[in-house]
Parts: structure tokens; sequence; C-alpha cells
């Protein structure tokens, strides 16, 4: 008991001398503990070399409890002064309750495409109240070593991304398309979200849905089912019953050659992968002049409206806003890419290959999530239902089409 | 004399009544309540921190019955769990009590290892029975064709877990097979009750083995046959972890092997992007109870009155 006792008492010193939080400041709360290093040891200093008088603490908390903690501590009165944000609604929700400081005035935001700041936006975009910080984007991964040995190049046209499929499959080695449908997010965020960019031409066909001018009946997303029905011709045996972790596996494995995927797997694939990998972009349609990648907004940051330091934490929102953060942010953490419109230089070259579409493709954002994403049922989960079955060959495209289109009138508006 | 109000009792009864009225009964009916409202799920125009609140009658059971956004849900749910429950009391029952009867024979031995055998899956974790059951009925890491070929068995590599029409067959297998041994406890335990002496007096009368089980054993273990069917009955409804660790909330594929229990936890806590919906969680929790009440009282008032009842 007596041991158990000191035990105790070491810890509470420790904790409270390790961390020396006095007035002035900033303390960021993140749930990304993967990046607890970066900001530790690059980022922070960085900043401290510009502005020493400001103290920074970067203070992370377990994922999955990291939205029920935030909110908890907002009401409370007792979070930090920055607030890590994720897209969207549960984002959104935390401003209408008066939990977070609009940032309209917040110089630098002018670095930012429109579409970056619609996440950390209220819908008539009249309020900011988070700058944004990364995203992620969706391509294709494919394994260097069986390109090699089957004689394959990289892939540009849809054709030529399924003639290349034929072939990995009739040489019958290698499972062309590492992915399942076991896990419905991952067959609609990796299949239909990657390839769709290109069939509803980016941020056109995204707005066409909120403004309801497009409907998801229009040829050109059945065409877009009808294509992803096509992939399970090159998917494993009992697709219908493999997870992500598995396609994940059958890829680093060497198993499979192309995997559907996004950018953030770069940095576990590095690790875990002992043969050389890189990515392709999303083929275009045949036929098709430009190109269209989903480049989605993921991490924001927002300043929360009882902040103990609210001048200080805006003078590290501006800095965050500028090209050192980007540089810093995009090389240590890879596969997360900083959302600033100037270009920034990265050495990961599989990263390097995902940025390098940014210069030639138009961006945009999974057309699920902004304001469609919050209905009952939401978009995303509808699409999640009636992809994977498109794919399990259980529901055709066009009904496909017709559910969604349906979900949205029950509750949307301009789709009424 | 006057009998004294016997305050003995209610002191008794007190901590008993009083731990099961704030965490049994208190949030029974409270869900009732809240089933009754609805709340503004984006959170704008709060009066307080807890979220506007109004009242709204019985629509949140309207939806869930008839609007067709939820009634899908809802009724194919009930409809997966009904057979859920169908395939346990048609496949786990018969079996157990099968091995129950042999269990019960006096020449059989190394009887407290079988037992022991069938019991032990019933003690492992449901999160470590859905992994392995996923791993062996995996197409990728399962067990390969090629095996199933040198038995002839080809057709039957299949993605059992990943097909619409077989997933809940599958799962529902996987769960007899991990609680067929307390059926064959409980009716084991029955039978051994039985007095040698019944037993003894059918021998003598010239009663076969098989016409001693169905004549005598069997009416006179039919209460713990009608118990284990209502206690299937209650955990069947009330399952959630085996459909969680096998096949995740989204109970796929397209929601064939969604149960009362996953489409609640979908519905109160949200899941990936779709905020949670605390008042419709509440009513969906609340209907399930109706149904399991429902089930129950009709055991009791029309079938456990009727069951004969044998004093040994």
């Amino acid at each position: 008991m007596k041991k158990l006792m000191s035990l105790f008492m070491t810890f509470v010193i420790v904790t409270f001398t390790a961390l020396p939080i006095f007035a002035g400041t900033v303390i960021i709360e993140s749930w990304r503990n993967d990046d607890a290093d970066a900001w530790n040891d690059k980022i922070i200093p960085a900043f401290n070399a510009q502005h020493p008088d400001i103290e920074v603490v970067f203070q992370a908390t377990i994922p999955a409890q990291y939205s029920a903690s935030i909110s908890a501590k907002l009401e409370g009165g007792n979070a930090g002064d920055l607030i890590t944000l994720i897209p969207f609604d549960a984002s959104l929700k935390l401003f209408n309750r008066g939990w977070l400081a609009s940032l309209n005035d917040l110089g630098g935001l002018d670095n930012y495409p429109q579409v970056a700041k619609d996440a950390w936006s209220t819908d008539d975009q009249s309020d900011l109240f988070g700058v944004p910080m990364a995203s992620v984007s969706h391509g294709f991964m494919y394994n260097k070593d069986i390109f090699k040995e089957l004689g394959l190049s990289v892939p540009k046209t849809e054709s030529e991304f399924f003639s290349v499929l034929e072939k990995i499959k009739s040489d019958g080695n290698y499972i062309p398309l590492a992915i399942g449908t076991a896990d419905t997010w991952a067959i609609s965020t990796m299949g239909f979200q990657n390839i769709g960019p290109n069939y509803w031409a980016g941020e056109k066909g995204r707005k066409g849905i909120l403004t309801g001018d497009e409907k998801f009946t229009d040829d050109h997303y059945v065409s877009l089912f009808e294509t992803l029905g096509k992939w399970s011709n090159y998917m494993a045996d009992g697709y219908q019953a493999q997870t992500y972790p598995d396609s994940q596996n059958l890829f680093t494995l060497g198993d499979a050659a192309i995997y559907p995927t996004g950018s953030w797997e770069i940095f576990t694939f590095s690790q875990n992968a002992d043969f050389e990998f890189s990515a392709f972009a999303p083929p275009t349609r045949d036929g098709q002049s430009n190109c269209f990648i989903d480049d989605h907004t993921d991490i924001g940051i927002g300043l929360n409206s009882k902040a103990k330091n609210p001048a200080e934490a805006k003078v590290f929102l501006e800095w965050l806003t500028g090209a050192e953060f980007a540089e810093i942010f995009a090389n240590e953490v890879p596969g997360f890419f900083p959302l600033h419109s100037h270009s920034i230089s990265v050495n990961d070259p599989v990263a390097k290959e995902f940025i390098s579409w940014k210069d030639t493709c138009d961006t945009t954002i999974r057309n699920s999530y902004h304001i469609v994403g919050r209905g009952e049922p939401n978009l995303e989960s509808v699409l999640y239902e009636v992809v994977s079955g498109v794919v399990n060959g259980t529901v055709t495209p066009a009904e496909a089409a017709e559910r969604a289109e349906a979900s949205l009138a029950n509750w949307y508006e301009p789709h009424q | 004399m006057k009998k004294k109000f016997p305050f003995h009792i209610i002191v008794f009864l007190f901590p008993a009544c009083f731990i099961y009225s704030i965490f049994m009964i208190y949030p029974l009916i409270d869900t009732m309540r809240v089933s009754l409202y609805t709340q503004n799920l984006l959170g704008e125009n709060m009066d307080d921190s807890s979220g506007v609140r109004a009242f709204i009658g019985f629509r949140n059971y309207y939806d869930l019955f008839f609007n067709d956004t939820w009634s899908w849900h809802f009724w194919n749910a009930l409809k997966n769990n009904l057979y859920f429950f169908l395939l346990h009391v048609s496949i786990q029952t018969p079996i157990g009590l099968l091995i129950a009867a042999f269990l019960s024979n006096k020449e059989l031995k190394l009887k407290n290892t079988y037992r022991t055998l069938i019991f032990l899956p019933a003690m492992m974790s449901i999160v470590i029975v859905g992994y392995i059951f996923n791993l062996i009925l995996s197409n990728l890491w399962g067990i390969p064709q090629t095996i199933l070929g040198v038995v002839g068995l080809e057709d039957l590599y299949q993605p059992w877990l990943g097909l619409k029409g077989s997933a809940l067959i599958t799962v529902s297998l996987i769960s007899i097979w991990q609680f067929v041994g307390i059926p064959m406890m409980l009716f084991y335990a029955a039978l051994l009750n039985i007095p040698e002496e019944i037993l003894d007096a059918a021998k003598v009368d010239g009663s076969s083995g098989l016409n001693t089980f169905w004549k005598i054993k069997f009416p006179l273990i039919l209460p713990t046959v009608g118990l284990m069917c209502v206690l299937t009955y209650v955990g069947n409804f009330n399952a959630f972890d085996l459909i969680y660790a096998i096949k995740n909330i989204y109970a796929g594929p397209e929601f064939s092997t969604d149960l009362m229990g996953t489409f609640f936890y979908r519905t109160f806590f949200g899941y990936q992007h779709q905020l949670g919906n605390p008042t419709m969680g509440a009513t969906v929790a609340s209907t399930t109870f109706g149904i399991i009440l429902i089930g129950v009282m009709i055991y009791l008032f029309a079938f456990q009155k009727r069951i004969t009842r044998y004093q040994y």
C-alpha cells in the first residue's frame, strides 16, 4: 500500500512538473497523437524561431475519444486555446453552440482555395471558424515490381486501366485489384469517390448535387456505377467478405498489383512493403481532356471562443497559413497534404507523385460530405450501401442511382 | 393485540429495491420518456447544454414503423432477428438436448471431458470467436479451395460471410456453435435430476431406451426446454456483440445481418459521418423492450401454465 501510494505521488509530481503550463501558453488540442513528434520536434520549434515569446503545447487525445472529449472540455470551459477540427458537421456543431470563435478577420486566409475553406465554414460561407490544415488525396497505388515483371505501363485512361487489369488477370499469378466490399466504406470511399470526380467533373458536379441541378439518376452517375461494377471481375475470390485490412495485407504482401486507395496509406506502406511501389492518378474517361482528383479536406484548426490567450493563438494560426508550416508539415507527415494554394516541395517519392497531380488536375472533395452529409439517412451512408451492392452484383447501376437520389429527395429540398 | 407493522421487511427489501430502481427501472422509464421527444442534431439555437428537445408524442414510433427511411431498417432488423431466433431454437435446442441425452448415458466414457470441451466455446470471448471464424471463412487466409477439393467439396469454397443470402445463416451457426453448451448443461442437469426408480421401473416394464427417453425423460424435462427457449429469445433479441465483432455495425452485406441490437447502436450512437439520434435510439430501445416483453408474456401465459409438472 505504501509503495502504491509513493508510486502515485511520483506520478502526480512528474505529471505536474513535466507540463509547466503558465499564462501565455497556447495549448493545441488534437487527436493526431501520431503526429506528436512532428509538432514537438519540428513545427513548434520553427514557430518559436520567429516568435520566441509564445509558448505552444501540443496536447493529443486518443482518436476514438476525441469528439466526445473535446465537446466536454469546451462545454466545461477548460479546453485548450486551439482546437483541431474534423471537417464539416461535427465541427459546425461546435461553432453553432458558440464554442468556436469566428476567424473571418484572420490574415492569410487568401492562401487557401474556397473548397478547402468550405469544410470549416457555415453553409452560407458568412463565417469561417477553422483554418484548413491538411487534406488526403485519392489515387491508385501499384506494385512496381509486378508492373515490371509483366511489362505493364501506368494506365492514363480508363480503357488502358482495364486492359492492364485484364493482362494481370490473364497472367494469373497476382490479384489485379486489392479491394473488397465487406467494409462498405472502403469500396465507396476508395472506389466511388476515387474515380468519381472524373465522371461528375469535380467541383462542378459536387455543386450540382448541392443545388439540385444534377441528380444521381443522370447518365454520368449511372455509368460511374457501371464502371465500378466491372471492377468485381478483377477482385480477389470472395471479395464480398474481404475487409479493408485484408486488402491492405494483400497489397503489402505483394499478392496484389493495384490498390485503389488514398495518400494516408503512404506512411504505413513504406514501412511494411518490401517492394517498390508508386501511385497513379484516377484514370480519365476516354475522350476526356482535363482530369479531376479528389483532395479531401481532413484536418482543420479552430480557436476556442473562451481561449485564455486568444491574441497569441491568433498569431500562431496566422503562421499556420504561411509557406513555412506547409513545407514542414508536408514532409513530416507524408500523405497528409497542406491545403495551401502555393506549391510545396515534398521529399517522399510517393507523396510527391500524389502532390504532382494537383498541377495538372482540378481538385474537389468527396461529394457526399458538405451539407448533403447531414440528413437522415445521410448521403454518405447511402452511397456505402449502393456502391457495395453494385460491386457485389446484387444492385443494378440504375437501381443504385435511383436509391441514392431517393434518399436525398427524402429530406433535401433542392432534390424534392 | 394489534400486530406491529413489519418494518424489518422494508429495511431488508430497501437496498435491493433502491439499486434496482435507480439502475434498471428509472433508466427504462426515462428511455421511454426520451423516445417521445426530438432533438436538433446540428446544435443550432441551443437553449441549454443538453440541447433543445421538443415533445412530439408518438411521431418517432410512427416514423419507425411506417416512414421508409426508418421502417425499412426496422422491419429488416426485426425479420432478421426472428430468423436468428428461429434458427437458434430449431438447431441449438435439439443439438443441446441430443448431447445432454448422450452425456446422461451411464456407459459413456470420458463424460466429463466431452462436457468440458463442448461447453468451452461458451466461455470464450465473442471477439475472439468472431475473429477466428472470420479468418477460417475468409477466402484469402482461410481454408483453401485445394483442401476442400481433396474431399470433393470445391463448391463450398464461397465467401459465406459476404454473400447476402448466406451471411445471416452463417452468423447464426457460429453463434449456435458457441452457445450450444448452455442448453446442454441445463438439460443435462435436468436429466440427472430424474429419479433412478422411475427409470428402473420403466426398464422392468420393458421400455426400450428410445421409448424411455421420449415417453418419460422428455416430458419430465419439458419445463427446462421451455425455459431454455425463453432465455434464447431474450438473448437473441438483445444480441449485438457477435454481429459487431464479425460484420461491424453496418451488419453487411446490405444489412442482411442487421439485428435489433446493431440497428439500435447505429441509430443511437451514429456511425462514421451520421450523427447519432438519441431520441430515435430511445424509440428503438423501447420497441425492442416491448418485443421482448410480448414474447416473454406469450410464453408465461400461453405455455408455461399448460406444461404439466411432475412431482417426484
